[in-house]
């Protein structure tokens, strides 16, 4: 589904090249993200400014990404689109998330 | 492709797999704004059209051969009606789930990872009418433009 990394070694920046992540590509999703993620960065960034939209297999996605990490490693979401945002916020799953506007935003903030 | 009733009504049938859902849903997106959508509902109804056609796919057709899912909307000044049809296994009881989300829990690894497709169609629509008939699902899901109309 296309996902591409940048590490500074503490984060790891992925962004999604996808226009939505469905029930179409969670799976996919899921299993491109644990490729991508093996490497031991302890905060992951995940931009999603390019993403028009998302459904709840596709949150269920992201969700089990963050599982995958394991206790000590956290994901971030960067630049979701107003959909997106929608989304994470009537499921409240923004209250379990960092949710960052910009990717900027979410590198200026690490500690957040 | 898309075959049309009268100017404000848009039709669409695909077979009920997730990738031609996936297509089915964003060109109904692109067809009802075309048409007029406003487009501050733009998002609520693709969320829901989304999460009610998903169900088709994953739930009505599930253990059986997958058919098909017709979707028709019909576009008024007011407010928007979406019915969706398929001829996959029935509702649960024959009636929509109440939509409850599952709960979040406190610790990571209990993050429910679904059930909340029905959570966020109710959110979303105005009103949701469910009934079986001649072995055919059908659920209307409507979106009324102003709040109070």
């Amino acid at each position: 589904m296309g996902l591409t990394s940048t590490s500074d070694g503490t984060t790891q920046i992925i962004t999604v090249h996808s226009d939505r992540i469905d029930a179409a590509m969670a799976i996919q999703f899921k299993e491109d993200m644990r490729a991508e993620t093996e490497a031991c960065a302890d905060r992951v960034v995940l931009d999603l400014s390019g993403v028009e939209f998302i459904d709840s297999s596709g949150l269920g996605a992201i969700v089990a990404s963050m599982k995958q990490l394991g206790l000590n490693r956290k994901l971030d979401l960067a630049g979701p689109q107003p959909v997106v945002e929608k989304v994470f916020r009537l499921t409240r799953m923004d209250t379990v998330f960092n949710l960052f506007a910009t990717l900027d935003d979410a590198l200026s903030e690490p500690d957040r | 492709m898309e075959p049309i009733c009268n100017a404000t009504c848009l039709e669409l049938s695909f077979p009920a797999t997730e990738t031609e859902a996936s297509t089915g849903i964003a060109k109904l997106s692109a067809g009802l704004a075309k048409r007029g959508l406003p487009p501050h509902k733009a998002d609520d109804v693709k969320i829901a059209l989304a999460e009610a056609i998903n169900n088709v796919v994953e739930h009505a057709y599930m253990d059986v051969a997958p058919a098909g899912v017709q979707v028709t909307c019909r576009l008024d000044r007011n407010r928007l009606d979406i019915l969706i049809s398929d001829t996959g296994h029935p509702l649960p009881g024959y009636e929509p789930p109440d939509g409850t989300p599952a709960p979040l829990g406190t610790r990571i690894r209990d993050l429910p990872e679904g059930g909340f497709g029905w959570f966020l169609i109710h959110q979303l629509t105005s009103d949701i009418c469910y009934e079986r008939r001649d072995g055919c699902n059908r659920l209307s899901l409507r979106f009324n433009f102003e709040e109070d109309g």
